[in-house]
């Protein structure tokens, strides 16, 4: 079981230091990450190609974070050879930098559809109501997965997980009502697709944050509790305190 | 934790690490409530209960003075070397007693053989050092030695190096060919179980690697137990390891699970560098 004082008593302070730096990258990777979706789906949702822009610059940014933090961790596996809790700390670290980076592909989609859409001149589709909100809902899982990380929080992780689960119902619900809307008027199809390819970005990130909080449970229980069911994902979090 | 290391063997038994040769795991020492005193007020062990696996490699780790040297050196009596020291409790090698009255010392340590820190051949040729334990047990035939001395070093990972130079002396072999030459001198008369005091932590990484190659190879042959400083050496060779601190047993499961997600707190901050 890892504790959150567990990094304050190393006998090498440089190593120490070195873990404190590859995890403050991390959460500052996370950080922009967040604000790359939260900006993304705003300017979606406002017809703002400016923001969408920034955003599809951003990513660049991201994409550096992700390398710089990798080359960390080999540095740190290949010069201290860690073992348990640092071990898992590294490989934490490593997976989570490939989830935040697709999260950042995400939202440059996202921002993509923002610029076309802004573009065709295409008038506003039924579906932005369901973006708007789901949009939320897996910012909110983000933050949540990040800051069950900071603070090595399993519960929140679990919850995390499990919120996944309401997302993909609400994806396969909005998905339906914009099918139905194309039915009704083959004209917006155009449109409608856009529309889908962002939910279906969204979708992907609430499935990278919750990849990101198996990733806490992970690091702290050492649990691999990936390609688990939710409901026995919390047994065995319960089983391993 | 002490009391339940024999459950969690139990359990662990079907288990088999991944670097071992398949097939089923036979306990080849077992120790209860094991107890060492060196005198009247100094204990040196308490309440060790601990299985090994045949044919495995069990590692030792711990800092220094917790008592790994002092267990291993119980399993083959070297501890009755020194003044005033007791054994309380039970060590069974293949269900015998070792402490048992009957028990003849010396034919236990032909079964349970033993190499140190630094190598330590005789002063006599290389052939010799190796044929030294059949010529005490009156083995003289060179047809028989002549064969043993070639099968020993082959084993050791030794003989292409040294098979035209036998009959020149051991001390002008490098430490990592010396330390070989010692396993293979040790092995030439057929012991069950090889403990390895630090085999390793005099030489060159090169030859620690030779060495640790050698400990993989001759497992599938000797129950192995192995004391080392070096965790990470712990964690490349064995297949279970105990760790130890202040004379007590503290944790003991495979090394996989041992190396990424311990039990116990004191073991987690002794393999990530946070004890002291």
């Amino acid at each position: 079981m890892l504790h959150k004082d567990s990094y304050k008593q190393h006998i090498s302070a440089q190593f120490n230091a070195e873990l404190e730096s590859v995890k403050n990258h991390l959460l500052e990777m996370g950080g922009l990450v967040e604000q790359q979706i939260g900006k993304a789906v705003e300017s979606l949702l406002s017809r703002d190609s400016g923001l969408a822009e920034e955003v599809i610059a951003g990513d660049e940014q991201v994409n550096e974070l992700e390398i710089n933090i990798d080359e960390e961790c080999s540095r740190i596996l290949a010069r201290r050879q860690p073992a348990a809790s640092d071990l898992r700390l590294v490989l934490a670290i490593s997976k989570v930098t490939t989830d935040l980076e697709r999260i950042g592909d995400e939202a440059s989609k996202i921002a993509r559809q923002a610029v076309k859409a802004v573009e065709e001149g295409s008038s506003a589709g039924s579906s932005f109501v369901e973006i708007r909100h789901i949009g939320n809902h897996v910012s909110d899982m983000l933050r949540r997965s990040l800051d069950a990380f900071a603070r090595l929080d399993v519960d929140m992780a679990v919850q995390t997980v499990i919120a996944d689960r309401e997302v993909d119902s609400e994806y396969a619900s909005a998905m339906r009502s914009l099918v139905t809307f194309m039915m009704e008027d083959p004209r917006t199809i155009g449109p409608v697709l856009g529309q889908m390819w962002s939910l279906r970005s969204l979708e992907r990130v609430g499935d990278h944050a919750s990849n990101i909080a198996e990733h806490v449970i992970y690091l702290v229980r050492g649990l691999d509790v990936r390609h688990v069911e939710p409901d026995d994902l919390v047994a065995q979090v319960e089983e391993h305190p | 934790m002490q009391s339940h290391a024999l459950d969690i063997q139990a359990l662990k038994r079907d288990k088999v690490p991944a670097v071992s040769p398949a097939g089923p795991v036979e306990t080849s020492l077992r120790m209860e409530n094991l107890n060492l005193f060196y005198n009247q007020n100094a204990q040196a062990l308490f309440d060790i209960n601990l299985e090994i696996p045949k044919q495995r490699v069990t590692a030792f780790i711990g800092p220094s003075g917790c008592g790994k040297s002092s267990l291993l050196r119980c399993i083959n009596r070297m501890n009755d070397l020194v003044d005033g020291c007791r054994v309380q409790g039970r060590l069974l090698l293949d269900n015998e007693d070792v402490y048992d009255r009957r028990v003849d010392v010396a034919a236990l340590r032909r079964r349970v053989g033993m190499v140190f820190q630094k190598p330590n051949p005789f002063p006599k040729s290389i052939y010799e050092n190796v044929a030294y334990g059949l010529r005490i047990q009156g083995i003289n035939k060179k047809r028989v030695l002549d064969e043993v001395v070639e099968k020993s070093l082959r084993a050791a990972a030794l003989w292409d190096e040294v098979k035209d130079r036998l009959h020149e002396s051991a001390l002008g072999m490098s430490g990592g060919q010396q330390q070989r030459l010692v396993i293979a001198r040790t092995i030439a008369v057929e012991p069950e179980v090889l403990l390895l005091d630090e085999p390793a932590s005099a030489l060159d990484p090169i030859s620690t690697l030779k060495i640790e190659e050698l400990i993989y190879e001759l497992k599938s042959r000797y129950t192995i137990v192995i004391v080392t400083h070096n965790m990470q050496q712990a964690a490349r060779v064995s297949d279970m390891t105990a760790f130890m601190y202040m004379g007590k047993l503290i944790e003991y499961d495979d090394t996989d699970t041992l190396f990424t997600n311990p039990e116990q707190k004191q073991t987690e901050d002794y393999i990530t560098g946070r004890y002291g």
